[in-house]
């Protein structure tokens, strides 16, 4: 189960990556420092050039990729003006205009820093419907982390238990979709259940396997009318 | 193989001097830079098509018949022409008229738009973009070669045996290439046609542009209209040269730093380090224009964005001059290295009707 951290927090050491730390060791059992964790500070430049020029730069693109390609995901922003922070959404609108499916179906844990307690609903209402919107599926526990918290013992349990929604969600997914990486064949979702897009050619809209024959594009338009 | 040059058609304040050119120094420069295309050599001339300012060419046919009285060689294409907002019927006319009058030096470039208030002020819908290209290109393409026409479709009043005047010249429908981005939809619609596919290829990084061009391909020899070698690819290149490399990077920064689509952006060299925009020496010039056969294949129509960004007329004269003299000669020698034999060139008037008396005999 590959699980990568997105943080969009600004100082260094930063408390929104430290959360992001714990989260995914407790997901993965894995140490911090086999965790892949994207630093949106360090691509910053990058993704405001990504509006202006249309494309990535090349480190966005694989940051992106590794987004895109993971199995779950753990994102973390410090709290502005009583959202996520400007940075924070501006990697995801990039990522969406890029792929609108880079999150269909991939289970999301949302956790936020903030100075103050009283900012702690900023997860249900800025970033769940962000990532609803997104079509990910987001982890019913969400992990807010207010200073104080760094120094209680609520924080551990709740790290605990978003974790382990985090890591349940993934392994079902993965195991219903027959594991990572492609998978079913490719073209229009059918609907019903879960679309699980990740990355693989069958969601690669330039590949000649998924292209819509020309004939169908033009009698779907002959029926419509 | 063909090279040429494609315009925008931008009004756009040299940010040297600030200065903004009016709309009639605009237009009386798209012209001259055409006819100093054809004066150094190069194949093509195409215009794209606007609605909206800053840009003035609304008009392409007027302006390529223009041209087309003034040169003897050119070929007259456009860099797109709306297939989505364009009345289909106009655009069979249009085209039809332009070559008669250019004796078949025409071809045309189909183009969606992107810039969502123009499809409203036509009675259109930008979220129907990719059908009205395929809808309107499915009513055009038999306009150019069935006499009477009965049609019926969504986005147009039906026709009943309606003919498009003038037929095109010699019963020969102009060559169609269909350019886009990053729609699969139309790199499958110029394959199912066996149309030529057109990648702007300027403003993106060169593996997106590859993978687009493979699609192409691949649904080019899938309908059987030949191997997929034997597609007929076009791809935008943008440069800026002088003698030195230093003094060409000079000179082109400050138009580079503020220009209209990428200005504000990446680097001048983070840019052309990512995309095939290339600013030095001619030399350089062809290395990378030769580099992209490396991702597109062996291709049949090369052109560059030369006038844009606010470059005074005599600059851009200039680059022609540079364009036509040290890098073509070069780039028609060192692409005909190695490529196969059965690869075509780009169609023209006269050898689509070759290929039509030839088939016919």
């Amino acid at each position: 189960m590959s699980v990568v951290v997105v943080s969009a927090g600004l100082s260094v050491p930063s408390s929104t990556r430290l959360l992001g730390e714990r989260l995914a060791a407790a997901a993965t059992g894995q140490a911090p420092s086999d965790v892949r964790v994207i630093e949106l500070r360090d691509l910053a430049v990058d993704i405001a050039h990504n509006f202006t020029s249309g494309f990535p730069a090349p480190a966005l693109a694989e940051a992106m990729d590794a987004v895109t390609g993971a199995d779950g995901l753990i994102v973390v922003t410090p709290v502005f003006s009583a959202s996520y922070s400007g940075l924070f959404k501006s990697f995801f609108d990039v990522l969406g205009v890029r792929d609108r499916e880079a999150l269909a179906g991939k289970p999301v844990l949302i956790a936020a820093t903030g100075g103050t307690p009283r900012h702690s609903l900023v997860l249900e209402h800025a970033l769940r419907p962000l990532f609803a919107h997104l079509r990910a599926v987001v982890v019913p526990t969400g992990v807010y982390a207010a200073s104080q918290d760094w120094g209680d013992k609520g924080l551990d349990a709740r790290i605990e238990r978003a974790a382990g929604e985090l890591a349940a969600l993934t392994g079902a997914l993965s195991a219903a979709s027959g594991g990572t990486g492609g998978g079913t064949g490719g073209g229009a979702d059918g609907g019903g259940a879960i679309s699980v897009t990740r990355g693989g050619a069958a969601g690669d809209k330039f590949d000649a396997r998924n292209v819509v024959p020309f004939e169908e594009q033009l009698a779907a338009l002959r029926s419509a009318g | 193989m063909q090279f040429g040059i494609f315009s925008v058609g931008d009004v756009t304040p040299d940010p040297t001097t600030g200065r903004t050119p009016t709309e009639r120094e605009r237009i009386k420069a798209m012209v001259a830079i055409a006819l100093k295309a054809e004066e150094v050599g190069l194949d093509v001339f195409a215009t794209g098509e606007h609605h909206n300012p800053p840009f003035v060419p609304s008009s392409p046919t007027t302006m390529l018949g223009y041209i087309a009285a003034r040169t003897e060689k050119l070929i007259l294409s456009t860099s797109t022409t709306l297939i989505t907002t364009n009345d289909p019927v106009k655009i069979a006319e249009d085209f039809a008229m332009l070559q008669h009058l250019a004796d078949g030096r025409v071809d045309v470039m189909m183009g969606r738009g992107n810039t969502g208030p123009v499809y409203p002020w036509f009675g259109k819908d930008i979220r129907e973009g990719i059908n009205l290209a395929i809808e309107n290109y499915a009513l055009l393409h038999r306009l150019w070669r069935e006499d009477v026409v009965n049609w019926e479709g969504k986005f147009r009043t039906p026709l009943q045996g309606f003919t498009s005047t003038p037929r095109p010249l010699d019963d020969v429908p102009p060559f169609v290439w269909h350019g886009s981005i990053r729609s699969p939809e139309i790199a499958e619609q110029a394959a199912y046609y066996g149309d030529g596919f057109f990648h702007n290829n300027i403003f993106w990084p060169a593996d997106h542009t590859k993978r687009m061009i493979e699609l192409y391909r691949a649904r080019y020899a899938h309908y059987g209209h030949g191997t997929p070698e034997q597609a007929i690819v076009g791809l935008g290149g943008q440069v800026f040269m002088r003698k030195n490399s230093q003094d060409a990077v000079r000179e082109f920064r400050p138009y580079f730093d503020v220009a209209p689509v990428y200005g504000n952006g990446p680097s001048l060299e983070e840019f052309t380090r990512q995309t095939p925009l290339t600013v030095g020496s001619p030399q350089q010039v062809i290395e990378k224009t030769l580099s992209f056969r490396d991702y597109a294949g062996d291709y049949q129509r090369q052109l560059f964005l030369m006038d844009h960004a606010g470059l005074p007329l005599k600059t851009v004269l200039e680059q022609l001059d540079l364009l036509g003299e040290e890098v073509v000669p070069v780039l028609r020698k060192e692409f005909a290295k190695d490529r196969p034999a059965d690869v075509p060139d780009a169609p023209t008037h006269s050898s689509l009707l070759a290929g039509r008396e030839v088939t016919t005999v």
